[in-house]
């Protein structure tokens, strides 16, 4: 058996120490279009930090997060029954060689496992496909924008009006604290747990791709307007630019519900990818 | 306007306004939120093991990696502040001039006595740039690496002042 220990802390080391090039893009358009002196060294300052990651190799935000995995299975693939065990060791091993932060604590004790293991993380999420290729997913997400997340569940009289009402007033009381410029993940319908974890799975789209429903993408790009006239700006200190994307992901609801899952991501928009054919050879890319 | 200042502050940090940028040098302790109950704690009976009186703290949990002599501190970006907001007015009665942190904090606890420094959050490599050393360690064991008091010195740390002495705040 080909060892994948090696290629998960390969993935998990350029999702942190480099922002995807599409987020880049988005952070440098934002850097021209805003005016203000504040904005700008802001965002100045994020450019810059982005650079020194991706040439030094070092994370290019401390908080390195809580380490998320979406797998996608192939139920022919013959590396199904190594890939948990695999996840938590290249979590122990990122941890210690790249570094990154801690930030595995024990709910009871407050103790702090040091190696960002323990009861239920990494949070791995398991999905079955068709096939023999093992498609891994790596979302590093950190605390500060985590906290801003949130989960509505309107009546379905409130409907679509009812979510961007919901995600404007979380955006403006949030203000400063999920580092924006943010990137926001929208799961509707599903029931309350399932429209979180499409929020968060939404993510992992490239800023500027929509969503192929064109009613969905119509959304997404009414609500881009929307949060950014509100004004937040850079860090909270005002601007034009509050978040860089909108995605939203849906599912069919129960007529008695409309929940809305809410995940905030921060600008150091962090992810990586990397799959496994059951010959062995591995990709990983962002 | 841009100034250079170094730690331990005084009264000189009353005079700057929001939006001014500063370039800080000098120590600088970082603490979070258990770190900031310990401080608190252990002031109260007298046994801190450090001296607060012109400090700045740092709301911020470093990526460190340990070498032979010592620790090297990778990336060092700010925490957010508001978690903190419960324990400022304790934290500045112990004499600290400075806070640096994210997103902003209360206002009102700073007005005649402190200021607010902003550093971009997520901007961890960047802000590693200043630290030239790690001075100290507190509270390894018992915290954990992102919450123990790291005593970080710092060279031409650049921030802004974005809540003032007189209550000014470039926060929306």
């Amino acid at each position: 058996m080909k060892d994948l220990v090696d290629p998960i802390v390969d993935a998990i080391k350029l999702a942190v120490t480099t922002i995807p090039g599409d987020t880049v893009k988005a952070l440098k358009q934002a850097y021209e279009s805003e005016e203000s002196e504040i904005a700008r060294f802001n965002l100045g300052n994020i450019l810059r930090a982005i650079e020194i990651g991706k040439s030094r190799i070092v994370p290019v935000c401390q908080d390195t997060g809580t380490l998320t995995f979406f797998v996608k299975a192939g139920i022919g693939s013959p590396y199904l029954g190594e890939i948990e065990r695999a996840i938590i060791e290249a979590t122990r091993r990122a941890t210690l060689e790249i570094p990154l932060r801690p930030n595995a604590v024990d709910v009871l004790t407050g103790r702090n496992s040091g190696d960002n293991t323990g009861k239920g993380v990494p949070v791995i999420r398991w999905e079955l496909v068709e096939g023999s290729d093992v498609e891994i997913a790596v979302l590093p997400k950190g605390g500060g924008s985590e906290n801003c997340s949130a989960l509505a569940m309107l009546t379905p009289a409130q409907g679509w009006e009812g979510v961007k009402r919901f995600v404007l007033e979380r955006v403006t009381e949030c203000g400063g604290k999920p580092c924006p410029p943010i990137i926001l993940g929208i799961g509707v319908g599903g029931g309350a747990d399932y429209s979180l974890t499409l929020a968060k799975k939404a993510l992992l789209r490239k800023v500027g791709e929509r969503n192929p429903d064109e009613r969905i993408a119509e959304l997404e790009e009414e609500l881009l307007t929307e949060v950014n006239s509100l004004g937040v700006g850079p860090m909270g200190m005002g601007g034009k630019t509050t978040t860089l994307d909108v995605k939203i992901e849906i599912a069919h609801r129960h007529p008695a519900s409309f929940p809305v899952g809410l995940v905030v991501q921060c600008w150091a928009n962090r992810r990586a990818f990397l799959r496994i054919k059951a010959d062995g050879r591995v990709e990983v890319w962002q | 306007m841009a100034v250079k200042l170094k730690t331990p502050l005084g009264e000189e940090v009353l005079e700057l306004r929001a939006g001014d940028v500063v370039y800080l040098s000098g120590r600088i302790y970082t603490a979070r939120d258990a770190a900031h109950r310990k401080i608190l704690e252990l002031s109260k009976k007298g046994k801190l093991p450090f001296e607060l009186e012109g400090a700045v703290i740092y709301h911020c949990g470093p990526v460190v990696r340990r070498k032979e002599d010592g620790w090297k501190v990778v990336s060092a970006g700010p925490t957010t502040s508001a978690r903190m907001n419960r324990y400022l007015d304790e934290i500045l009665s112990l004499g600290v001039r400075g806070i640096i942190g994210k997103g902003g904090m209360e206002v009102g606890p700073f007005v005649g006595r402190a200021v607010y420094f902003a550093f971009t959050g997520g901007a961890g490599s960047l802000a590693a740039e200043s630290v030239k050393r790690v001075v100290d360690v507190y509270w390894l064991d018992e915290l954990g690496i992102p919450e123990a008091v790291w005593v970080l010195e710092v060279e031409d740390f650049p921030l802004l002042v974005a809540i003032d002495s007189r209550g000014n705040s470039l926060y929306r």
